[in-house]
């Protein structure tokens, strides 16, 4: 299965200086080693595992590089060309471009080619190629036209590339021993206007497989043979379709496509209209969507991959993709396709494709997704043969203002009860999701918290509304969100309690928020005499009397303080109400446990407290509850502290203001131990108790008895 | 209904042989299960899990392994050195033959059934050729140097897997030799033991063994290389015992601390084919040790040092919510240890090597129902009859009258005259039993305590006249020809002209005492008779069966009862069906011939045939009495079964006379009491 994993970045701001960006990411002989040459002036090598450069070497003021350098894998040697025509040879001893070997040619240099195993090749704006120990040889000599006066090359491959003249697109296949030149037209095909925007290509034994993007967002494949059948100029190619809709139809640039092997072709590009740039990878056996990975800051429309690493401008700087690819299988292939409508399609809703009826999103689909999505909501419908959606609210929702919505959406919620309501509810979400996404300013809030509290949302059917929530810093929002959906993933709980932790107090105010869970701190405090006490003789914890060796004695100096702490809630109640909303959270630890890590340990100790707190609130009475009408319980209290510590140890530890914390903990800790092991040691006593007991009901081994039966 | 003054006698000290081997049968859905006093009980799992036969055990017969051969060939083998095999039709032991390879720890039959392989104390495992009537060693593998534990061969029998101490051995049947050596980790909690017992090794088709060890630990081996693959570390304490699901997706291992485990072959993820050993369910059905455990297609079968055979059900295995889906925990036998003389008051408890007759006490009081009485006099021990030689008793009786008692072992039948003088009791045996009396499965006295009934392991019921102090052969009812099927209940009509008797399978016979012939035979019915009883004056024999049915069989008439009929044609109470355990004695009211009573072990009934019958809708047990009801309602409310569950575990009910009845009842508390404390486990903090 095809899997991006987790980019990293190569430079920070010295590249993509140049108008173009980078100019091309050439392997050198070394394997994770990649020659970067920048539009301007500077040729980098880096070592991609190390994420650092290796090496850096820049061509004079003034000069500009025109090739993207190469490495002779015969030599090792680095090979680039600046100024169009001035050759440059060098290798890692050399500091100075300047100095090191150069060649002026008599033409303008399209590109170097450099393949493993053999010489490089160079190849001339006017087509022509010659090997490079050939060309060394003698510089100056003529180098012939091919192809006709405005002709541009617009891509090359070796012994191959393709030129564009007069709206039309030619294919070279150059035998460079024969030095036989074969050109293809390239037939666009019916779609006459659609424009070829990017073209990648690979050798399959006897072919050339040519694909191209064209601007209707399809990809096309031609196949070009390597050895001409016969001499006959001006051969047809015809292009057939590879793949539907790969990147929306009217994106103009920046897309660009690349082989990773036989079955797979990365492609970089807006996947549709409104979206921001992605690189996909798509399976082109099965037609299906593998994995793709959105890019919000921008590319430069450029992609290179080699070995396992895709190569691309993000923003400004170079950054590396990691890409794994297992042998695809149907199975695999299926299995995947899921996923990829999560990640690739954002029209699509999650739950059910009541849109494609209602005519958007269905268009960008490939043939494969639209006709199995076709099967899955004939399933659908046979399940709810009648679906009256109330297409009404959707068309108000893509357009009309809040305040109309807002009244539009309360007359359908006024409405009867229908059977599909779930399903209508989630149509809405969708559609009001789909256009927050696209209108920044558009943010409903009101319909929003009214749909949430239908009871019938989950986290799954509108992921997308905590994400914008968090956005927004909507507390109100994520805490309704907290308390309605049953499956929320510890990364959003995670990132709630992020915003809880971290949002003013100031802002908080203003804000309502639900504080059924919170009892009234207040009225603790009056009772301060009673606090001093020492407190909490519950499950054998007392902080002042456990004898905790040198721990204990500094807190006994002011044992004064440790009682104040514990009366005073260490957060405001509304916060609190908030964080009770993540105690009652679900989660799994495991799933929990490295995003906690990503909390500010401020944060920490501030959670800690107050959690701390809540565990002394629960101590004082007898049953270990809270007072209030949904308060957390002590082992969601005591949960949270046990993950908080194993996620935060380290860092808390290091904390000054942590350590009271800690060290109550640690003698809670303690003395629940020397409780379990005294009671280890009641138990024999008990066992004999219950023999006692048992022998007292024994009625002996003989007795006669009355008995009548009725 | 009456009120009745009960004699509760919780005085007989039984305590049942901790279970040693379990072996089932798929074929015939039987579990053999063995004891450590050597007795081999046979139960009917299709049967409602009747215990329809059993093999007396034998004071130097400390079986280990149990296993089926062949079909439906039961064999055994112990630390005697012998390998048995039992007849379970004649319900004796065909034949033994010793292994000469010192105590036998370990035995299993071939996945075909033709050959028999044991592990030996010297380290030799030895292969033994079944033949039809016998069996035959055929040669030794290579010598181990410690005693050879378990053993499991691979299902295409070609090779096989031998735990010993420390290491499992892998060898190749053809050749005979060793091919593979896995030593097992003595490593326990990060401690080493001094030894690493396998105790249980289990083969799998795929060339997996999976072992269980005294460390704990469960641990899954490629036999092809010998190398570890899995180890889960289960217990603190040994595992004992696995056995493996015929479709190699589950298997079920046992431990000392009484937890037994589940395994079962699960996809890592759903939809994959990868597979793997997921322990999947604990249940902790056991107080002490598991030492046997078994997996029939539905059920996890455990049992051990506790007694208690415990079938668990596997839910998902189970397709109807019927009352095989239910757990059954099986701890008395399925038949009679106790004899009462109605007319003495005397109670005879059988034990595996003694007899001990108790005289019940008495009390002038009166009570309302619930009291207990004040004894103007306790009960007294009278006697205690210890067995000669190394056999277990198989049955015993007390006459009516008190002064006769019988007992038979294996290979000898006993018979004592008892003179009661004042407080003395002056016991004589009647020596000169005939020669072709050898062994009784059941003995039974006359009302009157003239004639002796009993049933030979040949299929024979012979009748003995009982003089004083002598006695006399009258007559041998000889088995229908070609049957050999032993006879193992037995009953004898008041009036002394009728004998009932009936073996495991087939139908109940009635024969004529008085003109000694057979007077006819109840219809065969699909499952095991478990009592049988014949009234008074009218003569009906009443049958209990394992599923729970009670039949009433008019022995002149020879024709099921009118009453029989009816309560066939509605249908017993559905309660009535989902006992579980079966109904072991019947006996009857002197002075009213339309009251039965009936038991098992957790209640008894009185049937009173004029009453209604039930419904499913009524409700059928209702300890509470009538306290403001009208009358009228309580009339109609009234039905015919009338049920106590005062007395339990209730091993023996009867009526001494019209308003007293004896119950003896052995709390479980007092059996637990008895046996070796369980391996402690602590309760609080970890």
């Amino acid at each position: 299965m095809a899997a991006l994993e987790e980019e990293f970045t190569l430079s920070v701001g010295a590249l993509g200086a140049g108008p173009n960006g980078v100019l091309g990411v050439e392997p050198s002989d070394k394997t994770d080693q990649f020659l970067v040459t920048d539009s301007s002036r500077t040729v980098i090598l880096y070592k991609v595992s190390d994420q650092k450069p290796l090496g850096s070497w820049s061509v004079k003021q003034g000069q500009v590089i025109t090739c993207p350098a190469v490495c002779n894998f015969q030599t090792g040697e680095y090979i680039v060309v600046h100024d169009n025509k001035v050759l440059r040879i060098w290798n890692n001893e050399d500091v100075n471009l300047d100095k090191v070997f150069k060649a002026t040619l008599s033409a303008e240099v399209y590109r170097i080619h450099s393949i493993q195993g053999t010489e490089p090749v160079v190849q001339f704006k006017e087509g022509a190629v010659r090997g490079l120990e050939a060309l060394l040889a003698e510089p100056q000599q003529k180098i012939e036209t091919v192809i006709s006066d405005g002709e541009v090359i617009k891509n090359a491959l070796s012994i191959f590339f393709i030129t564009f003249f007069h709206g039309s697109y030619f294919a070279y296949v150059q035998m460079f021993n024969s030095r036989n030149l074969s050109k293809y037209t390239l037939l666009l095909g019916p779609e006459e206007k659609c424009i070829t925007l990017n073209f990648t290509a690979y050798v399959d034994r006897k072919f050339i497989s040519l694909m191209s993007i064209s601007s209707d967002g399809c990809i096309y494949e031609s196949l070009i043979p390597i050895y001409p059948s016969d001499t006959e100029k001006n051969q047809r190619v015809v292009k057939s379709q590879l793949l539907k809709a790969v990147v929306s139809d009217n994106s103009r640039s920046g897309i660009a496509l690349t082989v990773l092997d036989r079955d797979h072709i990365a492609v970089l590009g807006p996947l549709m209209p409104a979206s921001k740039d992605c690189l996909s990878i798509w399976n082109i056996k099965f037609q299906t969507l593998q994995t793709s990975k959105e890019l919000p800051q921008g590319t430069s429309g450029q992609l290179w991959y080699y070995g396992e690493n895709l190569f691309m401008l993000y923003g400004k700087v170079l950054t590396v993709i990691p890409y794994k690819c297992e042998v695809s299988s149907l199975a695999g292939a299926l299995g995947k396709l899921k996923h990829s409508q999560d990640a690739g399609t954002h029209t699509i809703p999650h739950f059910v494709n009541w849109e494609t009826s209602q005519g958007y999103g269905l268009g960008s689909q490939n043939s494969e997704q639209s006709r199995r999505i076709l099967r899955r909501k004939k399933l659908e419908v046979s399940l709810q043969p009648e679906v009256p959606v109330s297409e009404q609210l959707l068309s108000t929702i893509k357009k009309d203002s809040e305040k109309h919505i807002e009244v539009e959406l309360r007359k359908f919620l006024a409405a009867k009860w229908t059977p599909d309501f779930h399903t209508q509810i989630g149509d809405i979400v969708t559609g009001l999701l789909g256009r927050c996404k696209a209108e920044p300013s558009f943010y409903p809030r009101n319909c929003l918290i009214q749909l949430i509290q239908t009871h019938t949302l989950s986290y799954s059917l509108c992921s997308g509304l905590m994400e914008i929530a968090l956005e927004k810093t909507d507390v109100q929002m994520l805490q309704l969100c907290l308390h309605q959906f049953p499956d929320i993933p510890e990364s959003v709980t995670c990132a709630c309690l992020k915003i809880f932790l971290s949002i003013g107090d100031d802002s908080l105010q203003e804000i309502n928020i639900n504080m059924e869970s919170v009892f009234d701190y207040s009225d603790t405090k009056q009772d301060e005499k009673m606090e001093e006490q020492p407190e909490i003789l519950q499950n054998g914890f007392s902080p002042e009397n456990g004898n905790c060796g040198n721990f204990n004695q500094k807190v006994n100096e002011k044992p004064q303080n440790a009682a104040e702490e514990t009366t005073s809630c260490p957060v405001t109640p509304k916060r609190a109400a908030l964080l009770n909303a993540i105690l009652h959270s679900a989660y799994s630890e495991v799933f929990l446990l490295p995003h906690l890590k990503d909390i500010p340990a401020q944060h920490i100790t501030l959670f800690l407290q107050y959690l701390y707190f809540l565990y002394l609130k629960c101590s004082e009475n007898a049953t270990m509850t809270l007072p209030g009408i949904h308060p957390p319980t002590l082992s969601q209290i005591m949960d949270w502290i046990c993950l908080l510590l194993d996620a935060n140890f380290t860092v808390v530890v290091m904390i000054p203001e942590a350590k009271r914390l800690l060290i109550n903990l640690y003698k809670f800790v303690k003395s629940q131990i020397s409780v379990y092991s005294e009671l280890n040691k009641i138990e024999v006593s008990f066992r004999e108790l219950q023999k006692l007991n048992q022998e007292k009901n024994n009625r002996g081994l003989y007795s006669i008895e009355v008995l009548e039966l009725f | 209904m009456g009120e009745f003054k009960v004699h509760r006698v919780r005085f007989f000290n039984y305590v049942p042989p901790g279970i040693r081997c379990v072996a089932y049968n798929n074929q015939s859905n039987r579990l053999a299960v063995s004891r450590t006093d050597g007795t081999v009980e046979i139960y009917n799992l299709s049967a409602n899990y009747f215990q329809e036969k059993f093999f007396p055990g034998h004071e130097s017969r400390a079986t280990e392994a149990l296993c089926w051969a062949e079909g439906q060939r039961l064999f055994s083998a112990g630390l005697n050195g012998e390998i048995l095999e039992y007849d379970l039709q004649a319900l004796n032991v065909k034949y033994a033959l010793d292994a000469f390879g010192g105590p036998i720890w370990s035995m299993t039959a071939s996945p075909s059934g033709s050959q028999l392989l044991v592990g030996c104390e010297d380290g030799s495992v030895k292969l033994f050729q079944i033949t039809p009537d016998n069996i035959q060693f055929e040669r030794n593998f290579d010598r181990q140097k410690s005693r050879i534990l378990s053993l499991s061969w691979h299902p295409s029998a070609t090779h096989i897997a031998a735990g010993s101490i420390d290491y499992i051995s892998v060898f190749d049947v053809k050749s005979g030799s060793a091919v593979r050596k896995m030593i097992v980790d003595r490593q326990y909690m990060g401690v080493s033991k001094r030894k690493c017992i396998v105790w249980g090794v289990a083969f799998l088709s795929d060339g997996t063994v999976i072992s269980v060890d005294s460390a704990g630990k469960v641990q899954f081996w490629d036999s092809a290389t010998g190398t570890l693959v899995k180890s889960h570390l289960i217990s603190n304490a040994d595992v004992q015992s696995i056995a493996v699901a015929d479709q190699e997706d589950s298997f079920v291992v046992g431990t000392a601390e009484g937890t037994i485990f589940h395994f079962q072959l699960v996809s890592v993820t759903s939809n994959s084919s990868e597979k793997q050993w997921v322990r999947t369910k604990p249940f902790q059905h056991h107080t002490h040790d598991v030492r046997a455990v078994a997996h029939s297609p539905t059920a996890l079968i455990s049992g051990g040092t506790d007694t208690h055979l415990v079938i668990r059900p596997l839910m998902e295995k189970v397709e109807v919510k019927n009352y095989d889906a239910a757990l059954r925990k099986i701890t008395f036998p399925h038949r009679c240890l106790i004899s009462c003389s109605k007319k003495k008051q005397l109670l005879l408890f059988q034990f595996a090597h003694h007899l001990e007759l108790w005289r019940l006490g008495s009390t002038a009081a009166t009570g309302k129902n619930g009291d207990t009485l004040p004894l103007s006099k306790n009960a007294d021990h009278l006697l205690h009859l210890k067995t000669k030689g190394p056999e277990n008793i198989i049955c015993s009786c007390i006459s009516p009258c008190g002064s006769w008692i019988a007992y038979s072992t294996v290979s000898r039948v006993f018979l004592y005259r008892l003179n009661y003088e004042h407080d003395n009791i002056n016991l004589k045996r009647v020596s000169k039993m005939p020669a072709f009396l050898r062994s009784a499965l059941q003995i039974m006295f006359s009302e009157d305590s003239k004639k002796l009934f009993v049933a030979s392991n040949q299929g024979s019921l012979h009748i003995f006249q009982l003089l004083e102090g002598s006695f006399k052969h009258l007559h041998t009812f000889q088995p229908q020809s070609g049957t050999v099927e032993a006879m193992c209940l037995l009953a004898v009509s008041p009036d002394g002209n009728w004998l009932a008797a009936s073996g495991t399978s087939a139908g109940v016979h009635v024969y004529n005492v008085k003109h000694l012939k057979l007077h006819c035979t109840v219809p065969a019915y699909n499952f095991p008779v478990t009592a049988l009883a014949i009234a008074p004056i009218t003569n009906n024999l009443v049958i209990a069966h394992s599923d729970q049915q009670v039949f009433e069989y008019s022995i002149p008439e020879k024709q099921y009862t009118e009453w029989s009929r009816n309560i066939q044609k509605q249908g017993f109470h559905h309660l009535w069906l989902q006992r579980d355990t079966p109904i072991t004695h019947i006996s009857f009211h002197p002075k009213r011939p339309m009251h039965i009573l009936l038991h098992d072990a957790y209640m008894f009934c009185i049937i009173d045939k004029s009453l209604p019958l039930p419904n499913d809708k009524t409700l059928l047990y209702n300890p509470l009495p009538p306290t403001n009801e009208s009358d009228v309602f309580r009339r109609r409310t009234a039905h015919a079964f009338k049920i106590s569950k005062i007395y339990k575990p209730l091993l023996f009910m009867d009526l001494l006379d019209e308003r007293t009845l004896v119950a003896v009842e052995r709390p479980l508390d007092d059996i637990i009491a008895q046996l070796p404390p369980p391996i402690k486990k602590k309760k609080f903090g970890t």
